[in-house]
């Protein structure tokens, strides 16, 4: 892409775009949304152009050179004093294949999100305004290669969030809105110690031979380029390294969220309007295993060697603890929000092999998760517009009322439960293989099989209760999808289908990024251990 | 003395000659034009400008003035000393503009010469006690600033409050100063000087009781600490800043604290350091442990503040609190004892400047309208005043600390100071407090968008004053994505004249 600054496009068009918004009449709320739905649309092309331009065979992680699309340019760059020396941020965009799956998830469930949204009828400036303040945010993290830089869109993520829980959420929306707020907020602070820990650790080397601290993420990654006496340097002898990963893990471990940091979820999810649902279930719960693969596993690969049993293990917990609760459930949108929790588990054990099957699962399973998910919570939103009542029980032989829906329905709870030809399969399925052939995760690759056995109890269960049998008479009138909603529906049935039936669309895009992880980080295991003694 | 060196000294001293002369032109157009005091506040308008000229001018100078005995003098000017009273400067101008639109103010229009007499009062005590580098100046300008002080807290003599809120401030204040004269008595005592500049050489002969000398410097600190409301010194301050007017408040949150904040470095760094590392760290002679003291008071200062603020439902009252946790931050820079520190509670105070006293003046122009800054009466707010609604957002997101604005980078550069000097544990409480802070603020945020109330009042925000709110809050936003010349400014007015 010759100079055209394309990642810095798709990441600021929202912001342009809101800006459209708010200046628009306060009664044309009509227009709002159009404007919102183009924005989205945009993106979508660019993130398809991207996806074109891409080439497949280059690596990315740690190499500069095979990263694509790069923008960087000195943002801030404070001329040093002798005692402080030069404070530079650089400006540094850019994508591998890693990012470019969760750039092209965003951009794809975001624009479903506004066709979601077109039920909303309070402020709608205002919501909109916020919907692509976040859709910006949500961008800048996956194509952020500055640890600075990443931080701020981390953080810019919030405040729209808790505003659109707590504006356009349910009745306990207040209390879920500050929870999911300060929960969050606690993992970004350990974040932000950790990475001034790793800023005052290494020194990058500038093109003129000068050597400045950085938060490069990419210079973060060398161990050559850690000073003797940083704090986070290999040498130093304390166990501080494995304290600041532990602190950025749980940075990062909330927003997955996982076990124990998974109460703010089913609270926020309850309380969240539909779309802001998707959005949460389908992209921003990526951010927390996609921070873990972009800056805890290359920037501490030793430590990560040492801990994979227990992320594991974590893993394991969610997959079977959120299954198990998700079968308790009475109400339907707390049963999806659980089996997220699950579904989620997958990924830390997929990771957690550290092998490229298994990681290549993680990250094909993320994005199924996000394509998925999105639709189950979406399928919830249907019945929950027209019934204003999410419990279980209180449904019946809808199947009968809405063939269509219930035919949506059963193409996405297949997708959730894992069969065969639908893209939930794979990913799962190489989850399994990569956690199985590695010995360290191989027992506890074996105890979470069972995830899938009570995944299949709970989808069937409640696809029973709600669709099938008798009809409650109350429900009689229930109309079938309109065409919006089967617009919003169909996109991410494709998906689901032709990843299901073709799965090397993804793991091609995928391949080189994950192989090149994984070697690097054998190999730098080494060297920052050797670097120890 | 001949009189070149007279007048020479003099230069060192034409911002506070400066405001001595707005304070004689205040008093005396007040007596002239008894009828007429709308033209005050231009006066001290222009006051503020003449005077900021000269601080500028200042800028480059660096030198001490007015030696009691040898070549150590009582006044030290140095580039430091010129961003302090840069500060003061700004909140003052700021002040005025409050003061302008205030309806406490207006109401005591009778006495708005006294009002801005006593205010000049204050700025020219701030200014003696930045540039002080003698014990007795110290005192002296801090009583200075503390009387002018006294009166305006219950100026406006309309509620109970606020004649309750200036006996205590005066109470308090007295004991703070008895209690720092009596540890400056001592220090004299040991080593026969005030001069801070002697005190250094004085104090490094070690022919001095350390226990007494700990004793006379926990004295000292006591009458510092109480100016810039550090705990266990901080009683005072949530009375006080509820039952003041508001600008007082505000003024108080933002410049007194500036005042003293510089005093407490200024007099640290001379006093106690001999040499400064390359790494620009302060090297501190063994004769009492200041960072551990530092620690203990900033770790209970910023907590203490934090956990006070989340009970609070009068906003002037939790703004109290939170300007006391703030103060916790600020110790932060101030305890690591490097120069880096020194620039990041200079970036802190700049930052903190623009996003106090925008949401003091957003809570004014409310309390103006509705008569309360009840946390209850802001019920949806958000929605009959957007502009409102949406600047006090900021500000108060600011006051957080989290990106992208000002109050963010203020916050990350004082814990860069912090782990820069390994201090994780401290740094860690730390950001522990900017959490439980985010609950207090956005509690605010919660009633105003949150909360929908059915009566509509619309509340007025005259042109002059929707300008001042939407400066502060483009730059609230504005350094917080690019604060480099903030940052450069610290940074090189962080050397504090030192031999």
């Amino acid at each position: 892409m010759n100079g055209f600054p394309i990642l810095s496009v798709i990441t600021f068009l929202p912001i342009l775009g809101m800006i459209i918004v708010l200046s628009m009449p306060k009664e044309k709320n009509r227009e709002v949304k159009i404007a919102t739905l183009v924005i989205t649309i945009l993106q979508v092309i660019l993130a398809v152009i991207l996806l074109a331009n891409f080439n497949y065979s280059l690596g990315g992680i740690n190499d500069p050179k095979s990263f694509q699309f790069v923008e960087k340019f000195r943002w801030i760059e404070i001329p040093g004093i002798s005692w402080i020396g030069t404070f530079k941020v650089d400006y540094y965009l850019g994508v591998d294949g890693l990012s470019m799956a969760m750039v092209l998830l965003t951009a794809i469930v975001t624009f479903i999100a506004t066709l979601s949204s077109w039920t909303i009828n309070k402020s709608v400036k205002g919501y909109f305004a916020l919907f692509l303040l976040l859709d910006t945010a949500m961008m800048g993290v996956f194509v952020a290669l500055d640890f600075f830089l990443f931080y701020i869109f981390w953080e810019l993520m919030l405040l729209p969030m808790y505003f659109l829980i707590g504006i356009w959420g349910g009745p306990r929306k207040e209390y879920a809105a500050i929870k999911f707020f300060i929960y969050t907020l606690v993992g970004s602070v350990l974040m932000l110690l950790v990475m001034i820990g790793l800023y005052f650790s290494a020194k990058e080397t500038l093109a003129d031979g000068s050597q400045v601290y950085t938060f490069n993420l990419l210079a973060l990654m060398n161990p050559k380029n850690y000073t003797h006496t940083g704090l986070l340097s290999p040498l130093n002898a304390d166990n501080i390294r494995l304290i600041a990963y532990i602190g950025l893990f749980i940075g990062f471990a909330i927003k997955i969220p996982m076990f124990p940091f998974h109460t703010w979820l089913p609270d926020a999810h309850v309380e969240a309007p539909t779309p802001i649902s998707v959005i949460l279930a389908g992209v921003l719960l990526k951010m927390g295993t996609y921070g873990i693969l972009r800056i805890s596993y290359p920037i501490f690969p030793e430590i990560t060697r040492q801990l994979m049993w227990y992320i594991a293990l974590f893993g394991m917990i969610n997959i079977i603890y959120g299954a198990l609760v998700a079968l308790a459930q009475k109400d339907f949108k707390k049963l999806i929000a659980y089996s997220s929790v699950s579904h989620m588990g997958y990924v830390l054990l997929g990771m957690a092999s550290l092998s490229a099957v298994g990681i290549n699962g993680a990250i094909f399973q993320m994005f199924n998760h996000g394509t998925i998910t999105a639709m189950l919570f979406l399928i919830v939103g249907v019945v929950y517009d027209r019934a204003h009542t999410r419990g279980i029980y209180d449904f019946g032989g809808l199947a009968t009322q809405m063939p269509v829906y219930t035919g949506v329905v059963i193409v996405a709870f297949f997708a959730a439960i894992g069969l065969p030809s639908l893209s939930g399969f794979i990913s799962e399925a190489l989850v399994f293989f990569g956690a199985f052939a590695v010995t360290t995760t191989r027992t506890l690759a074996i105890i979470s099989t069972l995830g899938i056995l009570l995944g299949a109890a709970y989808m069937l269960w409640t696809l029973q209760r709600i669709y099938f049998g008798k009809l409650n008479e109350k429900w009689a009138n229930m109309k079938d999808l309109d065409l919006r909603e089967i617009v919003m529906f169909v996109p991410l049935m494709i998906i689901v289908i032709y990843l299901g039936i073709y799965p090397s669309a993804m793991l091609n895009l995928l391949h080189a990024s994950v192989a090149h992880l994984t070697n690097f980080m054998a190999q730098h295991a080494q060297s920052f251990l050797i670097s120890s003694l | 003395m001949n009189i070149a060196n007279f007048s020479q000294m003099l230069s060192f001293i034409k911002p506070e000659l400066a405001v001595s002369v707005t304070i004689l032109v205040v008093v005396v157009f007040d007596l002239i034009f008894n009828k007429n005091k709308k033209i005050i506040p231009y006066i001290a308008l222009l006051g503020i400008v003449v005077t900021g000229y000269y601080v500028i001018q200042q800028y480059a100078l660096s030198g001490t003035a007015f030696p009691t005995s040898g070549k150590y003098g009582m006044v030290t000017v140095d580039a430091f000393a010129s961003f302090f009273k840069m500060i003061v400067l700004i909140a003052t101008l700021c002040i005025v503009i409050f003061s302008y639109y205030s309806d406490e103010i207006i109401k005591t229009q009778g006495r708005l010469g006294e009002y801005y007499t006593l205010i000049f009062g204050m700025v020219l005590g701030m200014f003696v006690m930045i540039s002080a580098s003698d014990l007795i100046l110290i005192y002296l300008s801090m009583e200075l600033m503390s009387l002018s002080s006294y009166v305006l807290a219950g100026f406006t003599k309309l509620r109970t409050r606020n004649s309750e809120a200036a006996l205590k401030y005066l109470i308090y204040g007295a004991i703070s100063s008895g209690l720092m004269l009596f540890g400056i008595s001592l220090v004299y005592g040991m080593t026969g000087t005030t001069n801070l500049y002697q005190l250094n050489a004085a104090l490094q002969g070690a022919d001095v009781n350390l226990y007494t000398v700990g004793f006379a410097l926990i004295l000292i600190f006591a009458g510092i600490g109480y100016k810039i409301s550090a705990a266990p010194f901080h009683f005072w301050t949530p009375d006080v800043y509820e039952g003041a007017p508001i600008s007082i408040t505000a003024y108080l949150s933002v410049a007194s604290k500036a005042a003293g904040f510089a005093l407490l470095m200024r007099f640290l760094k001379t006093t106690f350091v001999t040499y400064v590392d390359p790494h620009g760290s302060w090297q501190l002679f063994n004769i009492f442990d200041w960072q551990t003291l530092l620690i203990l008071i900033s770790v209970l200062t910023m907590t203490l503040g934090n956990f006070a603020a989340l009970w609070q439902d009068n906003l002037k009252r939790m703004l109290a609190y939170s300007s006391i946790a703030h103060a916790g931050y600020m110790l932060l820079g101030v305890l690591v004892l490097t120069n880096k520190g020194v620039s990041a509670v200079m970036f802190y105070f700049f930052v903190y400047l623009i996003m106090n006293l925008g949401a003091f003046f957003v809570v004014m122009i409310i309390a103006n309208k509705i008569g309360s800054e009840n946390i209850d009466d802001y019920d949806g707010l958000g929605y009959s005043s957007p502009f409102l609604g949406v600047t006090f957002g900021i500000f108060l997101v600011s006051l957080t600390g989290l990106p992208p604005t000002a109050g963010f980078i203020g916050k990350l550069n004082l814990f860069v100071a912090l782990l820069d000097k390994q201090m994780v544990v401290v740094a860690v409480i730390a950001v522990i407090n900017s959490v439980v802070s985010l609950y207090y603020y956005i509690r605010v945020l919660k009633h105003m968008f949150l909360t929908k109330r059915d009566e509509k009042i619309s509340i007025p925000v005259p042109m002059p004053a929707f300008l001042f709110i939407l400066v502060m809050a483009t730059t609230t936003i504005f350094f917080g994505i690019y604060f480099t010349p903030i940052t450069s400014w610290a940074q090189n007015a962080a050397a504090i004249l030192h031999f």
